[in-house]
């Protein structure tokens, strides 16, 4: 056995360990640390593909931003987990049951025409080739139209999230910028006409 | 070397631990956006595998767009979560019946 793999058949076993437990693990918290160690392990696996850019971009996007999203979710929101957990026992051996069909079944048509003989993996590409190069080149050149619509995607969801968790608090007080900006000088300051004047005897003060 | 099916295979496990998460799990929607992001992953590690294979990048690149939308997804998916969390108090499904589907 290659030290490859034997690398993809450990990372991938920690992988469905980590999957298994997101699923099953009481804790939601624990869930997502858990899921972060999935994301980590098919980022290892992806690097056995030679996609080192994906692998990278799974790391940094999906367990440096979203992970970490959902680690923020899930400790802010007070969860009954007793309730939630109910009939979970219940459906644990039909679920399993229907999840090794599904992998037997999927398994059986692989095995037939996906093995070995069908697909070999195509010639080392040499030193100088960089999966990166080659994807940016495929993406700002062949994709540039789906690329920008992708930004306009993140863009959305960018405006959606803001618009949908911002909300105004009538007991906390804050200022308008812009009704502070269009304030005139009417508004704070009265001039008032008067007489001037003259010092009473009352009002002088003592020598 | 490892054969294409060894990498197929693992999705299909991967994804099929997704859908069972999601049948266990079906009260909770904090776990249901995550098996959506397991069932995410799976379905990339079959695009990655087939790309190197058929040594084709297109397989890469609709990877990196996957990974994209999964990003917007999970986050306003989580936006509408916190928002409703604010109004009903619970996150459970089964009494989020407002719409009385």
């Amino acid at each position: 056995m290659t030290l490859l793999q034997t690398a993809f058949y450990v990372f991938s076993a920690i992988l469905v360990f980590a999957a298994m437990m997101v699923v099953t693990i009481r804790n939601p918290v624990k869930s997502a640390l858990f899921l972060v160690l999935a994301f980590f392990s098919a980022a290892c696996i992806w690097i056995t593909l030679q996609a080192e850019f994906l692998a990278i971009v799974l790391v940094l996007v999906y367990v440096g931003a979203v992970m970490v999203l959902f680690l923020f979710v899930v400790m802010m929101l007070d969860i009954d987990l007793a309730r939630l957990r109910a009939g979970f026992t219940r459906y644990l051996p039909i679920g399993s049951l229907i999840a090794a069909l599904l992998v037997v079944e999927i398994a059986l048509v692989l095995y037939g025409s996906f093995g070995a003989g069908e697909y070999s993996p195509p010639a080392d590409p040499g030193a100088g080739y960089s999966n990166s190069k080659e994807l940016g080149g495929q993406l700002y050149t062949h994709y540039v139209f789906a690329f920008e619509i992708a930004a306009l995607i993140l863009l959305v969801a960018i405006i959606a999230a803001i618009a949908l968790t911002m909300r105004r608090r009538p007991e906390t007080k804050y200022i308008n910028p812009g009704e502070q900006v269009l304030v005139k000088r009417e508004d704070r300051l009265r001039i008032v006409k008067m007489k001037p004047e003259t010092p009473s005897s009352n009002d002088r003060e003592p020598q | 070397m490892i054969p294409l099916s060894h990498y197929l295979i693992l999705g299909a496990i991967l994804f099929a631990i997704s859908i069972v998460g999601i049948f266990l799990n079906r009260k909770n929607v904090v776990i249901l956006l995550m098996a959506i992001e397991l069932l995410l992953l799976a379905v990339n590690l079959n695009f990655v595998a087939f790309s190197y294979y058929l040594n084709d990048i297109a397989g890469q690149v609709f990877v990196f767009f996957i990974l994209t939308v999964a990003a917007a997804e999970a986050a306003i998916g989580l936006a509408i979560l916190i928002v409703l969390f604010r109004s009903r108090q619970t996150i459970n499904v089964e009494e989020l019946d407002a719409l009385k589907g």
